[in-house]
């Protein structure tokens, strides 16, 4: 393949979207780009955005579909705010997107696909590419249906067949710009199309073509260098943050030596949990897609009486309808990990964007007093860890965790250094042995204050358990005032010790100063990344963020203490300074919130802690 | 494919009644058709031969959902409604578990309707004693479900205006592959069904009329009564020809596609032209209209009408899991991590 000889800008990191049609192919386009960054030795985050919708109207607005990839050779900690490269494969999406390019963003059109009709559809009034509407970005005019139709020609191919292929034309183009081999693609397509050699030929062929048109046309002035990223050594694979959370639910299967059971109802944006575990039959994965949510998390409570690591996976109004169940998983003191995969809300709300505000009904969202663990996962890698983690501490104290990881984690992928099972840390769980003689069913250990584990079918172990109160040690139903109180305490108690056996809170800069930005949850990338542009200004500014919710790590209150100002920053109208303000009532709290189901973007929180800063 | 029938672990000891008696007050209403359907229960258990350890009860909420507390088993009591996801869960996790759902007409047909017709569906392995009293008897003396219309309760004043539920055509419309109907006074056939229910792989549903003395009282008296039963309950066993009536003068004879009641010996009507049930025909239809049957014109249809043969959902779940454990060369987690498309870092 011959190359002109273009100069080489180096840039540190590069967000590249795809977006096109829902029938566009732009999320296996994506995939596949992010891959080549992979190989490439970039780090990289990765994001699908598109509608609820499966199919809407074809090149309309709400038919947009789109894959985002932010790659580089330094740390990537979010999937980018502004666009280097758009790629729009028609006018609808170009308009959708137009807003998150940055100014002098190259954006690569294939203009076959602006014609009137599609124009008026997308809801522009003259046609973008002859109006001077995009003359403040590097449009890249490229004929790409008609360029593909072209280079198929010679194997016979429908044009209807080979319009579905354009998108690999704008991939080769893609990998032209940024000089990225296609030798991995097309090991790719002989792996993924084994059974249909000529579409293996068809990519391939499309491949080149695009890479080639690329080195040919004057609009392409430069290509970009994205050096390999420094990584701690090791196994590295890209995940989505719903598969690190399956794969982290099996793990502690495996480590515990208590199969897996999830009893799960579809829900988006959770499901892609449910239909990763169903895959793992051959890891002893018992999965139940369940006639609703209600029966999802009873059968996991049901297998957790059995014994069996069980868990419920679902989003916001699917927690909303468990709420009764989790009671009784409180009251019978059963380990269960219930996975919240966010969204927005209230009610339905938008299924597919992201937003943090199930935190207060996770920790309240109960009758009776009913606190459960609350953990929460910041990365979609370390989804993997803190699924690891919740279930770990739910089996081990036997009380229900809250796992939070939102639609932006869970769909959203990372890289992901590949951990040794050998590495993770034990899992014990209090079962109890046959014939235990000191076996009572509210029993507890005096420094955990947790009860035993006594599994149906186990000798000398016969018992019942319910809803209703228990009296303390035996477990007979008791409606004793004073043992109700008592009861409450120690569920309470059980559940605060839990602070014994998680990490201390780190913070991120100085111990002490002016202002310390607090987060949690799936904010950590934005936060951290607008804290280090601070500190690279020379600013004086801390961050902490937090993965354990409930309870809180032991220092928080010390660290709080620590800062003149405390930045609350919450993808919600504001629930964890509520709650650090419930517990630790401090005046200096502030809060920053942002409530468009939207990530934050580096500068809205810079300007913040600026003001704070200032002020 | 291989099909697994799971076992369960028989005990290598002679059980009691006395086994499986708790040492917990029952809070039963004196007179409340549940104290024989408890009794019955626990002469079952040690009847069945399993271990006792290896009997699990599972219960929702209301009057019957007591249950696991007087039975000295495993036991979890649930909440209103859900028993049947709950015990599903247990059955899964723990094929070789004996277990048993206590529920009523308010708690499964109403709150848990959908975890009721769903269960059935999957013939998850599970044994379901309904007390059916025709009321809400917890919440004191609401309809329910399967309240007759136009009974006067305390939330139907002037009368209910709805049609009452049928718990045999519901367990058969959801596919049910066993049903029974027994009266709570007839100690023998409740304990026949109870046994028969545990020998049968899938869902079992045994509907028990049961008397609320409280707010139901006399409810099934009309049929099951002294006075009555011979002209209005029709006992159904298999093979044998569906005869009723004081001498068992009476049948059923399936005309077409119609029962009618016939007289042996009148009208040239002779025995081997009535009905012979079959309660293993995988065909529902003639179960299904045996369900239907009531009074004034037709007795009402106890004993086992329905015990068809299909695998269990727990079986299948197992079959899976072996096949997965089989053909995959994911067999530990470390596979798995390191499945697919990973590079190395140095």
């Amino acid at each position: 393949m011959t190359k002109k000889k273009r100069p080489v800008i180096e840039r540190e990191s590069v967000v590249v979207k795809f977006v096109g049609d829902s029938g566009d192919g732009m999320q296996f386009t994506g995939g596949l780009f992010s891959d080549s960054a992979a190989i490439a030795g970039n780090d990289l985050a990765t994001f699908p955005d598109f509608p609820a919708e499966i199919r809407a109207p074809q090149n309309t607005i709400p038919g947009v579909s789109g894959f985002q990839v932010h790659m580089g050779s330094a740390k990537i900690y979010t999937t980018g705010d502004l666009c280097d490269v758009i790629v729009a494969m028609n006018p609808a999406s170009l308009r959708a997107n137009l807003k998150w390019a940055k100014v002098g963003a190259t954006l690569l059109v294939d203009t076959d696909s602006f014609e009137e009709k599609s124009i008026e559809k997308a809801g522009y009034k003259s046609n973008p590419l002859e109006d001077d509407s995009l003359k403040r970005y590097n449009v890249v005019q490229a004929p790409i249906t008609n360029l593909t139709k072209e280079c198929l020609k010679h194997l016979g191919i429908d044009n209807k067949t080979a319009e579905r292929s354009k998108n690999m034309f704008a991939l080769g183009m893609l990998y032209y710009i940024f000089n990225r081999p296609l030798e991995p693609s097309f090991q790719y397509f002989e792996q993924k199309f084994k059974k249909d050699p000529r579409v293996v030929e068809i990519n391939k062929v499309v491949l080149t073509a695009g890479y080639n048109y690329a080195d040919t046309i004057e609009a392409i002035e430069s290509v970009i260098q994205v050096k390999p990223a420094k990584m701690p050594a090791g196994r590295y694979r890209n995940i989505t943050g719903n598969v690190a959370t399956a794969w982290g639910l099996l793990a502690a299967a495996e480590k515990s030596g208590r199969a897996l059971f999830l009893g799960s109802y579809p829900i988006t944006p959770a499901t892609e949990i449910l239909m990763e575990l169903a895959r793992h039959k051959s890891l002893g994965a018992k999965v139940f897609q369940a006639e609703d949510e209600i029966a999802g998390i009873c059968s996991a409570i049901g297998a957790s009486y059995a014994g069996l690591m069980a868990c419920t996976t679902t989003s916001g109004p699917g927690l909303s309808l468990k709420s009764e169940a989790i009671g009784l998983a409180v009251i019978t003191e059963l380990p269960l990990v219930i996975v919240d995969v966010q969204r927005g809300g209230p009610s339905t709300g938008l299924p597919t964007k992201s937003e943090q505000s199930d935190l207060l009904q996770a920790l309240f969202g109960r009758n009776g007093e009913c606190p459960v663990i609350v953990v929460a996962a910041s990365s979609s890698d370390n989804c993997f860890y803190y699924a690891y983690m919740a279930a770990k501490l739910s089996m081990e104290h036997m009380t229900p965790c809250i796992l939070l990881t939102d639609g932006y984690l869970g769909f959203g992928s990372a890289l992901f250094r590949i951990p040794k099972m050998a590495d993770m840390p034990p899992i014990n769980p209090p079962v109890a042995k046959a014939y235990d003689p000191d076996y009572k069913p509210y029993a507890r250990d005096p420094k955990t204050l947790v009860r035993k584990w006594a599994i149906p079918g186990t000798e000398g172990l016969r018992h019942r358990i319910g809803g209703l109160e228990k009296e303390n040690i035996t477990g007979v139903v008791s409606t004793d005032p004073m043992n109700h109180q008592l009861m409450v305490t120690l569920r309470a108690e059980k559940v605060a010790k839990v602070a014994d056996y998680i990490p201390l809170q780190e913070v991120d800069g100085p111990k002490k100063g002016d202002l310390l930005v607090v987060s949690w949850g799936g904010t950590y990338g934005a936060v951290h990344s607008a804290v280090k542009k601070m500190h690279e200004e020379g600013k004086k500014i801390s961050h902490a963020h937090f993965h354990y919710i409930n309870p809180l790590p032991k220092n928080t209150e010390k660290i709080l203490k620590s800062f003149k100002k405390i930045l609350v920053c919450e993808l919600n109208a504001g629930q964890f300074v509520y709650y650090l303000r419930m517990n630790f009532p401090l005046p200096n709290i502030y809060q920053f919130n942002k409530i468009q189901a939207l990530p934050f973007m580096i500068n809205e929180l810079t300007d913040k802690f600026n003001e704070l800063l200032e002020g | 494919m291989e099909y697994i029938n799971t076992t369960i672990e028989r005990t290598t000891v002679q059980l009691s009644k006395a086994d499986f008696e708790s040492d917990q007050m029952v809070k039963w209403c004196p007179g409340c058709g549940a104290h024989a359907i408890l009794s019955a229960l626990e002469r079952v258990f040690p009847k069945l031969g399993y271990k006792k350890e290896n009997f699990c009860l599972v219960s929702g909420i209301g009057c019957s959902s007591r249950f696991p507390y007087y039975v000295n088993t495993y036991g979890i009591h649930g909440i209103h409604g859900r028993a049947m996801a709950i015990a599903t869960g247990v059955k899964v996790a723990n094929p070789h578990l004996s277990v048993w759902v206590a529920t009523g007409d308010g708690d499964s047909l109403a709150i848990g309707g959908n975890h009721f017709i769903h269960t059935i569906r999957r013939n998850v392995d599970i044994n379901v004693i309904l007390f059916n009293n025709e009321i809400y008897g917890l919440t004191k003396g609401q309809y329910s479900p399967t309240t007759p219309m136009n009974k006067v309760t305390k939330t139907s004043p002037q009368g209910t205006i709805e049609h009452p539920f049928n718990i045999g055509e519901l367990v058969m419309g959801a596919q049910g592959t066993f049903f029974a109907r027994v009266p709570d006074n007839d100690l023998t056939l409740m304990t026949e069904a109870m046994f028969e229910s545990a020998r049968h792989d899938g869902t079992s549903i045994i509907e028990i009329l049961q008397n609320c003395i409280i707010f139901a009282d006399k409810a099934h008296n009309h049929i099951i009564n002294k006075e009555v039963r011979d002209e209005n309950m029709c006992v159904v066993r298999d093979g044998q020809p569906m005869l009723f009536g004081k001498n068992k003068e009476k049948g059923l004879r399936l005309a077409g596609t119609e029962l009618s009641v016939v007289e042996v010996g009148k009208n040239g009507i002779t025995l081997d032209q009535i009905l012979v049930h079959d309660r293993y025909n995988p065909d529902p239809w003639i179960h299904m209209m045996l369900a239907k049957l009531s009074p004034p014109h037709f007795p009402k249809i106890f004993g086992i009408i329905r015990s068809a043969m299909f695998p269990t959902y727990d079986d299948l779940m197992e079959d899976k899991i072996r096949l997965g454990q089989k053909e995959s060369s994911i067999q530990k987690l470390d596979h798995l991590l390191n499945s697919g498309e990973t590079w190395e870092i140095r």
